[in-house]
Protein backbone atom coordinates (compact mmCIF):
# COMPACT_ATOMS: atom_id res chain seq x y z
CA UNK A 1 0.00 0.00 0.00
CA UNK A 2 1.17 3.41 -0.95
CA UNK A 3 0.17 6.70 -0.21
CA UNK A 4 -0.08 8.65 -3.44
CA UNK A 5 -0.98 12.54 -3.96
CA UNK A 6 -2.13 14.24 -7.15
CA UNK A 7 -4.08 16.32 -9.41
CA UNK A 8 -6.93 14.72 -11.33
CA UNK A 9 -8.71 16.94 -13.24
CA UNK A 10 -7.47 19.85 -11.96
CA UNK A 11 -8.67 19.20 -8.30
CA UNK A 12 -6.09 17.68 -6.00
CA UNK A 13 -6.38 13.93 -4.76
CA UNK A 14 -4.76 12.14 -2.21
CA UNK A 15 -5.41 8.13 -1.50
CA UNK A 16 -4.06 4.81 -0.97
CA UNK A 17 -3.80 2.27 -3.02
CA UNK A 18 -2.03 -1.15 -3.89
CA UNK A 19 1.50 -1.11 -5.28
CA UNK A 20 0.07 -2.92 -8.16
CA UNK A 21 -3.26 -0.95 -9.02
CA UNK A 22 -2.96 0.62 -12.55
CA UNK A 23 -3.83 4.19 -13.40
CA UNK A 24 -6.99 2.91 -15.37
CA UNK A 25 -8.41 1.04 -12.52
CA UNK A 26 -7.58 4.25 -9.92
CA UNK A 27 -9.60 6.64 -11.75
CA UNK A 28 -11.81 4.44 -12.65
CA UNK A 29 -12.45 2.44 -9.23
CA UNK A 30 -11.08 4.39 -6.84
CA UNK A 31 -12.16 7.72 -8.09
CA UNK A 32 -15.48 6.77 -10.10
CA UNK A 33 -14.23 8.68 -13.17
CA UNK A 34 -15.93 5.62 -15.58
CA UNK A 35 -15.31 7.95 -18.18
CA UNK A 36 -12.08 6.29 -19.37
CA UNK A 37 -12.82 2.78 -20.75
CA UNK A 38 -10.56 -0.34 -20.54
CA UNK A 39 -10.86 -2.22 -24.21
CA UNK A 40 -8.30 -4.98 -24.71
CA UNK A 41 -6.11 -4.16 -21.67
CA UNK A 42 -3.27 -5.09 -23.54
CA UNK A 43 -2.20 -1.54 -24.44
CA UNK A 44 -3.19 -1.78 -27.83
CA UNK A 45 -6.93 -0.09 -28.37
CA UNK A 46 -6.12 2.72 -26.38
CA UNK A 47 -9.78 3.20 -24.83
CA UNK A 48 -7.79 4.18 -22.23
CA UNK A 49 -5.94 7.43 -23.16
CA UNK A 50 -5.43 9.95 -20.38
CA UNK A 51 -3.22 12.69 -19.92
CA UNK A 52 -0.69 12.18 -18.05
CA UNK A 53 1.92 15.02 -17.40
CA UNK A 54 0.50 16.85 -20.56
CA UNK A 55 1.24 13.29 -22.78
CA UNK A 56 -0.96 11.20 -23.57
CA UNK A 57 -0.86 7.39 -22.43
CA UNK A 58 -2.36 4.43 -22.48
CA UNK A 59 -3.64 4.16 -18.16
CA UNK A 60 -3.92 0.24 -18.53
CA UNK A 61 0.16 0.16 -18.59
CA UNK A 62 0.37 2.90 -16.12
CA UNK A 63 0.91 2.15 -12.35
CA UNK A 64 -1.13 4.63 -10.04
CA UNK A 65 1.78 4.93 -8.28
CA UNK A 66 3.60 6.36 -11.40
CA UNK A 67 1.15 9.13 -11.51
CA UNK A 68 2.21 10.24 -7.83
CA UNK A 69 2.48 14.05 -7.90
CA UNK A 70 1.42 14.25 -11.11
CA UNK A 71 -1.41 15.74 -13.53
CA UNK A 72 -4.02 13.57 -14.53
CA UNK A 73 -6.71 14.89 -17.23
CA UNK A 74 -9.42 12.46 -18.38
CA UNK A 75 -12.32 12.72 -20.40
CA UNK A 76 -14.26 14.32 -17.70
CA UNK A 77 -11.99 17.02 -17.36
CA UNK A 78 -12.04 18.42 -20.69
CA UNK A 79 -15.25 20.56 -20.55
CA UNK A 80 -15.22 23.79 -19.10
CA UNK A 81 -18.45 24.81 -17.18
CA UNK A 82 -20.70 23.05 -19.35
CA UNK A 83 -19.37 23.82 -22.71
CA UNK A 84 -18.07 21.05 -24.94
CA UNK A 85 -14.07 21.06 -25.44
CA UNK A 86 -13.59 21.79 -29.23
CA UNK A 87 -12.58 18.01 -29.82
CA UNK A 88 -15.66 16.96 -27.97
CA UNK A 89 -17.88 19.43 -29.81
CA UNK A 90 -16.55 18.66 -33.46
CA UNK A 91 -16.98 14.40 -32.59
CA UNK A 92 -20.76 15.53 -31.79
CA UNK A 93 -21.33 17.37 -34.96
CA UNK A 94 -19.47 15.10 -37.00
CA UNK A 95 -21.03 12.12 -35.91
CA UNK A 96 -17.88 10.59 -35.15
CA UNK A 97 -18.99 7.79 -32.65
CA UNK A 98 -21.28 4.68 -33.29
CA UNK A 99 -21.17 2.78 -30.06
CA UNK A 100 -19.38 5.32 -28.59
CA UNK A 101 -16.66 2.41 -26.14
CA UNK A 102 -13.50 3.97 -28.29
CA UNK A 103 -14.71 7.45 -27.92
CA UNK A 104 -13.55 9.05 -24.29
CA UNK A 105 -9.51 7.34 -25.88
CA UNK A 106 -10.29 8.66 -28.99
CA UNK A 107 -10.71 12.36 -28.00
CA UNK A 108 -7.64 12.40 -25.23
CA UNK A 109 -5.36 10.79 -28.06
CA UNK A 110 -6.55 13.46 -30.82
CA UNK A 111 -6.53 16.54 -27.80
CA UNK A 112 -2.67 15.35 -27.48
CA UNK A 113 -2.40 15.55 -31.52
CA UNK A 114 -3.96 18.23 -32.22
CA UNK A 115 -2.13 20.34 -29.11
CA UNK A 116 1.64 18.81 -30.08
CA UNK A 117 2.08 17.56 -33.52
CA UNK A 118 4.79 20.21 -35.07
CA UNK A 119 3.18 20.28 -38.69
CA UNK A 120 -0.34 21.18 -39.97
CA UNK A 121 -2.65 18.09 -39.71
CA UNK A 122 -3.66 16.32 -42.67
CA UNK A 123 -5.87 13.34 -43.42
CA UNK A 124 -2.60 11.07 -43.49
CA UNK A 125 -1.03 12.12 -40.33
CA UNK A 126 -4.13 12.03 -38.87
CA UNK A 127 -4.77 8.16 -39.79
CA UNK A 128 -1.07 7.29 -38.94
CA UNK A 129 -0.86 9.44 -35.34
CA UNK A 130 -4.37 7.96 -34.97
CA UNK A 131 -3.36 4.29 -34.65
CA UNK A 132 -3.00 3.77 -31.44
CA UNK A 133 -6.91 4.02 -31.26
CA UNK A 134 -8.81 1.19 -32.08
CA UNK A 135 -12.66 1.24 -33.34
CA UNK A 136 -14.50 -1.53 -33.66
CA UNK A 137 -17.33 -0.33 -35.17
CA UNK A 138 -14.72 0.86 -37.87
CA UNK A 139 -16.44 4.71 -37.43
CA UNK A 140 -12.47 6.15 -38.36
CA UNK A 141 -13.84 8.13 -41.21
CA UNK A 142 -16.24 10.25 -39.08
CA UNK A 143 -13.45 10.27 -36.53
CA UNK A 144 -11.00 11.78 -38.93
CA UNK A 145 -13.29 14.75 -40.31
CA UNK A 146 -13.99 15.33 -36.47
CA UNK A 147 -10.32 15.33 -35.76
CA UNK A 148 -9.56 17.53 -38.18
CA UNK A 149 -11.98 20.20 -37.87
CA UNK A 150 -11.59 20.23 -34.29
CA UNK A 151 -7.65 21.41 -35.73
CA UNK A 152 -9.24 23.80 -37.59
CA UNK A 153 -10.98 25.03 -34.57
CA UNK A 154 -7.66 25.12 -32.17
CA UNK A 155 -5.34 25.69 -34.32
CA UNK A 156 -6.57 27.30 -37.99
CA UNK A 157 -3.34 28.64 -38.77
CA UNK A 158 -1.63 25.42 -38.47
CA UNK A 159 -4.06 22.81 -40.63
CA UNK A 160 -3.06 22.40 -43.73
CA UNK A 161 -5.97 22.84 -46.36
CA UNK A 162 -6.56 19.75 -48.60
CA UNK B 1 -6.13 -8.40 -15.57
CA UNK B 2 -4.87 -8.16 -11.92
CA UNK B 3 -1.65 -8.64 -11.39
CA UNK B 4 0.42 -10.50 -8.74
CA UNK B 5 0.81 -8.00 -5.45
CA UNK B 6 4.45 -6.43 -5.84
CA UNK B 7 6.07 -3.80 -3.85
CA UNK B 8 6.76 -0.47 -6.23
CA UNK B 9 9.88 1.50 -5.40
CA UNK B 10 11.06 4.74 -6.19
CA UNK B 11 14.93 5.22 -5.70
CA UNK B 12 16.23 8.75 -5.41
CA UNK B 13 19.22 7.60 -7.18
CA UNK B 14 21.18 5.23 -9.29
CA UNK B 15 23.45 3.93 -6.07
CA UNK B 16 20.36 3.27 -3.99
CA UNK B 17 18.38 1.55 -7.09
CA UNK B 18 21.04 -0.62 -6.92
CA UNK B 19 21.27 -1.34 -3.66
CA UNK B 20 17.25 -2.35 -3.58
CA UNK B 21 18.08 -4.77 -5.80
CA UNK B 22 20.32 -6.84 -3.84
CA UNK B 23 18.52 -5.96 -0.67
CA UNK B 24 15.59 -7.45 -1.50
CA UNK B 25 14.39 -11.32 -2.29
CA UNK B 26 13.35 -10.64 -6.25
CA UNK B 27 13.15 -7.55 -7.73
CA UNK B 28 13.70 -6.30 -11.16
CA UNK B 29 13.79 -2.48 -12.83
CA UNK B 30 11.00 -1.20 -14.58
CA UNK B 31 11.37 1.64 -16.76
CA UNK B 32 8.95 2.44 -19.24
CA UNK B 33 7.22 -0.37 -18.40
CA UNK B 34 5.07 -1.15 -21.93
CA UNK B 35 6.88 -4.77 -21.59
CA UNK B 36 7.00 -5.25 -17.88
CA UNK B 37 3.34 -4.24 -17.17
CA UNK B 38 1.31 -6.24 -19.87
CA UNK B 39 4.16 -9.43 -18.90
CA UNK B 40 2.50 -8.65 -15.15
CA UNK B 41 -0.49 -8.39 -16.10
CA UNK B 42 -0.23 -11.29 -17.45
CA UNK B 43 0.89 -13.32 -14.79
CA UNK B 44 4.01 -14.55 -16.70
CA UNK B 45 6.42 -13.02 -14.18
CA UNK B 46 5.93 -12.65 -10.32
CA UNK B 47 8.65 -10.21 -8.99
CA UNK B 48 8.57 -9.01 -4.97
CA UNK B 49 9.92 -5.58 -6.10
CA UNK B 50 9.73 -3.21 -9.04
CA UNK B 51 12.62 -0.30 -9.10
CA UNK B 52 11.18 1.74 -11.20
CA UNK B 53 13.95 4.09 -13.01
CA UNK B 54 11.72 5.98 -15.11
CA UNK B 55 11.78 8.67 -11.34
CA UNK B 56 15.23 9.26 -12.24
CA UNK B 57 16.25 12.17 -14.16
CA UNK B 58 20.24 11.68 -14.39
CA UNK B 59 19.09 8.46 -16.09
CA UNK B 60 17.60 10.66 -19.10
CA UNK B 61 18.02 13.11 -21.75
CA UNK B 62 20.12 13.13 -25.13
CA UNK B 63 23.30 14.86 -25.51
CA UNK B 64 26.28 15.46 -28.52
CA UNK B 65 29.81 14.72 -27.48
CA UNK B 66 32.23 15.03 -30.12
CA UNK B 67 31.04 12.48 -32.55
CA UNK B 68 28.28 10.80 -30.46
CA UNK B 69 25.30 10.76 -29.54
CA UNK B 70 24.12 9.94 -25.80
CA UNK B 71 21.24 9.08 -25.08
CA UNK B 72 20.19 8.48 -21.00
CA UNK B 73 18.61 5.00 -20.55
CA UNK B 74 15.21 6.30 -19.59
CA UNK B 75 14.92 8.86 -22.19
CA UNK B 76 11.16 7.88 -24.10
CA UNK B 77 10.93 6.70 -27.67
CA UNK B 78 9.14 10.49 -28.87
CA UNK B 79 11.53 12.21 -27.18
CA UNK B 80 14.35 10.42 -29.54
CA UNK B 81 11.99 10.95 -32.10
CA UNK B 82 11.78 14.63 -31.93
CA UNK B 83 15.24 15.48 -30.76
CA UNK B 84 17.04 17.99 -32.79
CA UNK B 85 20.37 15.99 -32.07
CA UNK B 86 19.37 12.92 -33.61
CA UNK B 87 17.08 14.35 -36.21
CA UNK B 88 20.79 16.28 -37.97
CA UNK B 89 23.18 13.84 -36.80
CA UNK B 90 21.82 10.21 -37.31
CA UNK B 91 18.18 10.88 -39.02
CA UNK B 92 17.79 7.54 -39.37
CA UNK B 93 17.45 6.70 -35.69
CA UNK B 94 14.87 9.32 -35.23
CA UNK B 95 12.65 7.67 -37.61
CA UNK B 96 13.17 4.33 -36.18
CA UNK B 97 12.67 5.52 -32.75
CA UNK B 98 9.25 7.02 -34.45
CA UNK B 99 7.72 3.73 -36.11
CA UNK B 100 8.15 1.78 -32.41
CA UNK B 101 4.25 1.15 -31.46
CA UNK B 102 2.28 4.19 -31.57
CA UNK B 103 2.23 7.69 -30.18
CA UNK B 104 0.79 7.00 -26.45
CA UNK B 105 3.48 3.77 -26.24
CA UNK B 106 6.18 6.36 -27.23
CA UNK B 107 5.82 8.52 -24.72
CA UNK B 108 6.22 5.94 -22.71
CA UNK B 109 8.29 3.58 -23.32
CA UNK B 110 12.26 3.52 -23.41
CA UNK B 111 15.19 2.81 -24.38
CA UNK B 112 16.80 1.36 -21.91
CA UNK B 113 13.80 -0.53 -21.56
CA UNK B 114 13.98 -1.96 -25.14
CA UNK B 115 17.57 -2.66 -25.39
CA UNK B 116 17.83 -4.50 -21.72
CA UNK B 117 14.77 -6.46 -22.97
CA UNK B 118 16.07 -7.47 -26.41
CA UNK B 119 12.90 -8.19 -27.88
CA UNK B 120 13.65 -10.41 -30.77
CA UNK B 121 11.34 -8.30 -32.68
CA UNK B 122 12.08 -4.91 -31.20
CA UNK B 123 13.96 -2.15 -33.08
CA UNK B 124 16.25 -0.36 -30.86
CA UNK B 125 18.57 -3.59 -30.53
CA UNK B 126 19.22 -3.10 -34.64
CA UNK B 127 20.36 0.71 -34.70
CA UNK B 128 22.54 -0.75 -31.47
CA UNK B 129 24.35 -3.15 -33.35
CA UNK B 130 24.06 -1.23 -36.94
CA UNK B 131 25.69 1.84 -35.54
CA UNK B 132 28.28 -0.09 -33.53
CA UNK B 133 27.15 1.31 -30.29
CA UNK B 134 28.17 1.24 -26.66
CA UNK B 135 25.88 0.13 -23.90
CA UNK B 136 27.06 1.78 -20.83
CA UNK B 137 25.74 0.69 -17.97
CA UNK B 138 26.38 1.20 -13.73
CA UNK B 139 29.90 -1.08 -13.91
CA UNK B 140 31.51 -0.98 -17.58
CA UNK B 141 31.03 -0.41 -21.37
CA UNK B 142 29.58 -3.18 -23.66
CA UNK B 143 30.07 -3.30 -27.46
CA UNK B 144 27.18 -3.66 -29.45
CA UNK B 145 28.94 -6.78 -30.81
CA UNK B 146 29.53 -8.47 -26.89
CA UNK B 147 26.22 -6.74 -25.69
CA UNK B 148 23.15 -9.09 -27.60
CA UNK B 149 23.22 -12.68 -26.76
CA UNK B 150 19.94 -14.53 -27.67
CA UNK B 151 16.32 -14.01 -27.51
CA UNK B 152 15.61 -11.63 -24.53
CA UNK B 153 19.25 -12.13 -23.84
CA UNK B 154 22.03 -10.12 -23.33
CA UNK B 155 25.20 -9.36 -21.73
CA UNK B 156 23.98 -7.59 -18.67
CA UNK B 157 24.80 -9.06 -15.02
CA UNK B 158 22.03 -9.72 -12.46
CA UNK B 159 21.21 -6.45 -11.01
CA UNK B 160 23.31 -4.40 -13.78
CA UNK B 161 21.33 -1.03 -15.29
CA UNK B 162 22.48 0.40 -18.48
CA UNK B 163 22.53 4.21 -17.72
CA UNK B 164 23.16 4.78 -21.94
CA UNK B 165 23.70 4.07 -25.19
CA UNK B 166 26.74 5.99 -26.94
CA UNK B 167 25.88 5.98 -30.78
CA UNK B 168 28.65 7.18 -32.89
CA UNK B 169 27.61 9.47 -35.93
CA UNK B 170 28.33 7.57 -39.11
CA UNK B 171 28.81 9.39 -42.68
CA UNK B 172 25.34 7.38 -43.67
CA UNK B 173 22.43 5.26 -42.08
CA UNK B 174 19.65 4.29 -43.38
CA UNK B 175 16.34 2.24 -41.90
CA UNK B 176 13.43 0.07 -43.23
CA UNK B 177 10.83 -1.86 -41.39
CA UNK B 178 8.31 -4.15 -42.84
CA UNK B 179 6.23 -4.20 -39.75
CA UNK B 180 3.43 -6.52 -38.07
CA UNK B 181 0.13 -4.04 -39.09
CA UNK B 182 -1.33 -5.75 -35.54
CA UNK B 183 1.30 -5.65 -33.11
CA UNK B 184 3.61 -2.88 -35.03
CA UNK B 185 6.73 -4.88 -33.87
CA UNK B 186 9.43 -6.09 -36.86
CA UNK B 187 8.65 -8.93 -38.91
CA UNK B 188 11.76 -7.68 -40.50
CA UNK B 189 13.65 -4.24 -40.00
CA UNK B 190 17.53 -4.09 -41.39
CA UNK B 191 19.63 -1.09 -39.93
CA UNK B 192 22.49 -0.19 -42.48
CA UNK B 193 25.33 2.07 -41.58
CA UNK B 194 28.41 3.29 -43.19
CA UNK B 195 31.44 5.05 -41.52
CA UNK B 196 34.51 5.36 -43.42
CA UNK B 197 35.05 2.10 -45.60
CA UNK B 198 33.16 0.18 -43.12
CA UNK B 199 29.58 -0.83 -43.46
CA UNK B 200 27.38 -2.38 -40.98
CA UNK B 201 23.75 -3.95 -41.44
CA UNK B 202 21.90 -5.24 -38.79
CA UNK B 203 18.61 -7.47 -38.84
CA UNK B 204 16.19 -7.49 -36.03
CA UNK B 205 12.61 -9.03 -36.31
CA UNK B 206 13.59 -12.21 -38.40
CA UNK B 207 16.45 -13.77 -36.43
CA UNK B 208 16.35 -16.90 -34.93
CA UNK B 209 18.28 -15.99 -32.21
CA UNK B 210 16.89 -12.02 -31.85
CA UNK B 211 19.01 -9.39 -33.64
CA UNK B 212 22.64 -10.27 -35.84
CA UNK B 213 24.51 -8.70 -38.57
CA UNK B 214 24.65 -9.92 -42.12
CA UNK B 215 27.70 -10.27 -42.54
CA UNK B 216 27.82 -11.52 -46.37
CA UNK B 217 25.59 -8.54 -46.78
CA UNK B 218 28.11 -6.16 -44.86
CA UNK B 219 31.02 -7.70 -47.23
CA UNK B 220 29.41 -6.97 -50.46
CA UNK B 221 28.22 -3.44 -49.74
CA UNK B 222 31.58 -2.49 -48.63
CA UNK B 223 32.81 -3.00 -52.22
CA UNK B 224 29.91 -1.82 -53.36
CA UNK B 225 27.54 0.65 -51.54
CA UNK B 226 24.66 0.37 -53.75
CA UNK B 227 21.32 -1.83 -53.75
CA UNK B 228 22.46 -3.58 -56.65
CA UNK B 229 25.39 -5.12 -54.70
CA UNK B 230 22.36 -6.68 -52.28
CA UNK B 231 21.07 -10.47 -53.49
CA UNK B 232 19.57 -13.15 -52.09
CA UNK B 233 22.19 -15.73 -51.45
CA UNK B 234 24.16 -13.45 -49.20
CA UNK B 235 21.54 -13.96 -46.52
CA UNK B 236 21.41 -17.60 -44.67
CA UNK B 237 18.44 -19.13 -44.20
CA UNK B 238 19.32 -21.34 -41.44
CA UNK B 239 19.67 -18.28 -39.07
CA UNK B 240 16.23 -16.89 -39.80
CA UNK B 241 12.79 -17.03 -37.56
CA UNK B 242 9.92 -19.17 -38.82
CA UNK B 243 6.33 -18.04 -37.38
CA UNK B 244 2.94 -17.21 -38.13
CA UNK B 245 4.17 -14.18 -39.93
CA UNK B 246 6.46 -15.62 -42.16
CA UNK B 247 8.68 -18.72 -43.15
CA UNK B 248 12.35 -18.48 -43.05
CA UNK B 249 12.11 -17.89 -47.04
CA UNK B 250 10.04 -15.37 -47.38
CA UNK B 251 11.76 -13.63 -44.08
CA UNK B 252 14.93 -13.72 -46.46
CA UNK B 253 13.62 -12.42 -49.50
CA UNK B 254 12.02 -9.71 -47.20
CA UNK B 255 15.53 -8.80 -45.74
CA UNK B 256 17.33 -8.05 -49.17
CA UNK B 257 14.60 -5.72 -50.33
CA UNK B 258 14.75 -3.70 -46.91
CA UNK B 259 18.52 -3.60 -47.32
CA UNK B 260 17.85 -1.90 -50.81
CA UNK B 261 14.89 0.27 -49.32
CA UNK B 262 17.17 1.47 -46.14
CA UNK B 263 20.41 2.34 -49.10
CA UNK B 264 17.22 4.26 -50.88
CA UNK B 265 16.05 6.39 -47.64
CA UNK B 266 20.13 6.82 -46.32
CA UNK B 267 20.18 10.62 -44.39
CA UNK B 268 16.16 9.98 -43.89
CA UNK B 269 13.71 10.77 -40.68
CA UNK B 270 11.74 8.04 -41.94
CA UNK B 271 9.29 6.66 -39.66
CA UNK B 272 7.41 2.72 -40.58
CA UNK B 273 3.91 3.42 -39.81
Amino acid sequence: MKHIDLKVNGVPISRDVDDETLLAVFLREHLGLTGTHVGCDTTQCGCCVVHLNGTSVKSCTVLAVQAEGGDVTTIEGLARDGVLHPVQEAFHQCHALQCGFCTPGMIMAAVDLIETHPEPLTEAIVREEMEGNLCRCTGYHNIVKAILSAAQVMKPAKTASE
Amino acid sequence: MAMYPVHYNRPVDLEEALRLFTERDDATYLSGGHTLLPTLKQRLAHPSDLIDLSVLAELRGIRLDDKIISIGTTTVHADVAASPIVRQWIPALSGLAGSIGDRHVRHRGTIGGSVANNDPAADYPSAVLGLGATVVTDRRRIAADAYFVSLFETALEQGEIITRIEFPIPDQAGYAKFRSPASRYAVAAVFVSKSGSKVRVAVTGAGAAGVFRAHAIEEALELDFRADAVALGQIDRAALLGDLNGTPEYRANLIAVLVRRALGHLGEARSYK
